[in-house]
């Protein structure tokens, strides 16, 4: 007994120490955002007098809205075109395996595998004759497919997880197959494709590379505010903090108001 | 009834026009503190000209340069006006990206721009972007230190000297170092300065063939005394520390000495970001064998591509950033310390800006003494003090400053290093063409 409480003491301490070191980087940027340039860069401390100064120079000279909302359209709309593409997808792969299914789904994981900037020219051509360049539509594509490898797997490790008697069982009552995925797969794996969903919202608000590069001004997202206070002359600490608190705020209130879906979603199936 | 529907329609139908006839410029730049001025006077060009608008594209330096890379290199037309560097501006210009400034009124007063600085934005003869702001290198040492070492500066120190005054200040168990120089891989952040280091021990990139002489014995002497130096008397971890960590280093009084940009100088000597303000020391950068590419050159200009479907709009604002009367704009309402330096001999001739800014004649001398055109002891046929004029300098430039920055962790010796850096960027000129 004494041996169970002392083991659990040891995790909860370790636990809380993992939990310090992955949150303490966060928790020193929320901090520099309200310090002075000048503070920023002086010796560390957690005693300072707090200043607004940084966020307001931040909100003066960008329009963080307009970032913001650029951010939430892309990522919502990404992952809500994905999800519609890889349900189906999923579904016949796990319910419907032919003998090639383990094969695609190795194929589609390993064009993870390409580094983007490899693709940039070819995508940024197609994408200036097609005048997606600096467009919302264009980013919403390019993180739909982006995502699309790992929300099938993601999707059908869930649903292989559902007993396929259910779905029989709905079929002799006589359900389609799209009744079958509205009614009976949907409800089912609900935990799993909720977190499946938030990991593909993190994943293209996150995204660096491709908004950097295919938008200038009218589709620009949050990580385009964030690049416009990073500088190798010049030291903007204060100021690229405040940016970051603020490029962060949206999704960490989205992540902390949906955890419990998440973690539903993690460990689902786990008892099976 | 009907009339107080019509008056409201009226109003927008009149405003429909304007806001139509109005041009909208795409400008982008990088994060650096002119800059950031330069967009918060957005609202005095828009009233100056309000026929044109203007929208902001701000990121960093490498993003940015590989973002416009990209976007003129296949005609992408997504920026009126480009920030670029010195080392793009004849570059591009060759190979027909970037529109002329063949057409400048005489208000611009073309003249009064700085000879190097016009001259390394020009190809064949004619302006392809205009100088936004223009710097080179100095020394920044520490006035109290050298007094209480009893050490004197030297009009025009050497490296030799800076050795000895290194060991002198040098007090690790005080926090203080004796010298901070760039240690990060780059070809603009430590190849910036090695190059120069290697400029006044004699040396060069490339002879007169373009065969690279990084093996060469000024190369050996040069990183050598550099490698030495820093792991001497240098702060520990030097090898990561860039311009920026430098200037904390130094503004928090923990360098005695610190060769760097001169546009450092406005941010030392402001006492609310230098803890060092008032006992702050400048002297030119330091020469050994030869004063030749001793200290270097860069310029930030704004340029418009060709591809840009407002090219008049821009070429207007571009002018307007550059021009004299922007400067004064900017003295006037931000103060003579934060106008961009290094442009126009009429900053340096007003009487404002020498009083508020002591470090201008250094600046200016150092700009004026550097010469892309003829920068190294033996003759060399690129342009360029720190860089070397070519589209392959990018790739070269970086990997041998990764080299050098193993031979300062002490992965490899210098002797290795500078083989390798040779072998690597003979590869790389046979790849492109210039020999078989």
């Amino acid at each position: 007994m004494t041996m169970l409480a002392s083991k659990r003491l040891w995790l909860a301490v370790l636990a809380w120490g993992i939990t310090l070191v992955m949150f303490f980087p966060i928790f020193w940027m929320f901090l520099t955002g309200f310090k002075t340039e000048a503070a920023a860069v002086a010796t560390p401390s957690l005693f300072f007098s707090p200043t607004l100064e940084s966020y307001m120079a931040v909100l003066e000279r960008t329009d963080y809205l307009k970032f913001a909302i650029n951010s939430v359209i892309m990522a919502f709309g990404s992952t809500a075109l994905a999800l519609l593409i890889a349900v189906p997808c999923a579904y016949s792969m796990a319910f419907l395996p032919t003998p090639r299914t383990k094969g695609t789904l190795l194929w589609m994981l390993s064009t993870k595998m390409l580094p983007p900037v490899g693709v940039l020219m070819p995508i940024y051509l197609i994408f200036r004759d097609t005048g997606l360049l600096d467009s919302q539509l264009g980013l919403v594509i390019v993180y739909t497919l982006m995502n699309l490898p790992i929300v099938v797997w993601m999707l059908y490790t869930f649903f292989k997880d559902l007993p396929k008697d259910i779905l029989e069982a709905g079929r002799m009552d006589g359900a389609g197959t799209s009744q079958e995925i509205i009614y009976l797969l949907l409800p089912l794996t609900l935990p799993g494709i909720a977190s499946t969903g938030l990991l593909a919202i993190i994943l293209s608000w996150n995204e660096a590379f491709w908004s950097l590069n295919l938008t200038s001004y009218d589709a620009a997202p949050l990580t385009a505010f964030i690049a416009s206070f990073s500088s190798p002359e010049g030291l903007f600490w204060a100021k690229l903090s405040a940016a970051s608190t603020m490029a962060i705020a949206p999704i960490l209130v989205f992540g902390w108001l949906s955890q419990k879906q998440l973690v539903r979603g993690l460990t689902f199936g786990a008892v099976k | 009834m009907r009339l107080s529907h019509a008056f409201p329609l009226a109003g927008i139908a009149a405003l429909i026009p304007l806001s139509a006839s109005a041009e909208t410029i795409t400008v982008a730049t990088v994060n650096n503190g002119d800059m950031v001025i330069m967009q918060s006077l957005t609202d005095k060009f828009e009233q100056a000209h309000p026929d044109i608008d203007l929208e902001w594209i701000v990121l960093e330096e490498n993003v940015l340069r590989q973002r416009m890379t990209v976007d003129i290199a296949t005609d992408g037309g997504q920026f009126d006006v480009m920030t670029i560097g010195a080392y793009e501006a004849p570059i591009w210009a060759e190979r027909g990206w970037l529109t002329a400034f063949d057409d400048l009124p005489a208000e611009y007063k073309v003249d009064d721009l700085l000879e190097p600085i016009r001259k390394g934005l020009s190809h064949d003869g004619t302006l392809y972007a205009l100088p936004f702001y223009g710097e080179s290198s100095m020394m920044y040492y520490r006035k109290d230190l050298f007094e209480k070492h009893g050490i004197e500066m030297a009009e025009q120190p050497t490296w030799e000297q800076v050795r000895e005054w290194a060991g002198k200040l040098h007090d690790p168990a005080n926090d203080v170092y004796g010298i901070c120089l760039r240690g990060k891989p780059g070809w603009g952040e430590n190849m910036a300065f090695v190059s120069t280091l290697v400029n006044t021990f004699g040396g060069r990139w490339f002879d007169m063939d373009w065969q690279p002489k990084i093996d060469s014995p000024a190369w050996q002497k040069a990183v050598n005394f550099y490698v030495d130096l820093l792991n001497d008397y240098g702060p520990p971890g030097a090898s990561s520390n860039g311009y920026n960590e430098n200037q904390v280093l130094f503004s928090t009084g923990k360098c005695g000495m610190w060769v760097d940009a001169t546009v450092a100088a406005g941010k030392l000597f402001d006492p609310s970001q230098s803890q060092v303000a008032d006992v702050l020391g400048f002297a030119p950068a330091p020469v050994a064998v030869t004063p030749k590419g001793a200290n270097w050159l860069w310029t930030w200009a704004l340029a418009v591509p060709s591809s840009s479907d407002s090219k008049e709009a821009a070429k207007t604002f571009v002018s307007w950033a550059t021009s004299q009367e922007y400067i004064e704009l900017v003295g006037e309402t931000k103060g003579w310390t934060s106008v961009p330096p290094g442009t126009r001999q009429s900053t340096y001739d007003d009487p404002r800006y020498q009083n508020a800014a002591p470090f201008a004649d250094f600046v200016l001398k150092a700009i004026k003494t550097a010469d892309p055109t003829d920068s190294t002891l033996k003759p060399s046929p690129y342009v360029g003090v720190q860089l070397v004029g070519i589209p392959e300098f990018q790739a070269i430039g970086t990997q041998v400053g990764q080299m050098i920055a193993a031979a300062l962790t002490g992965q490899m010796t210098v002797e290795q290093a500078l083989q390798r850096a040779q072998t690597s960027t003979e590869r790389t000129m046979r790849q492109a063409g210039y020999y078989d």
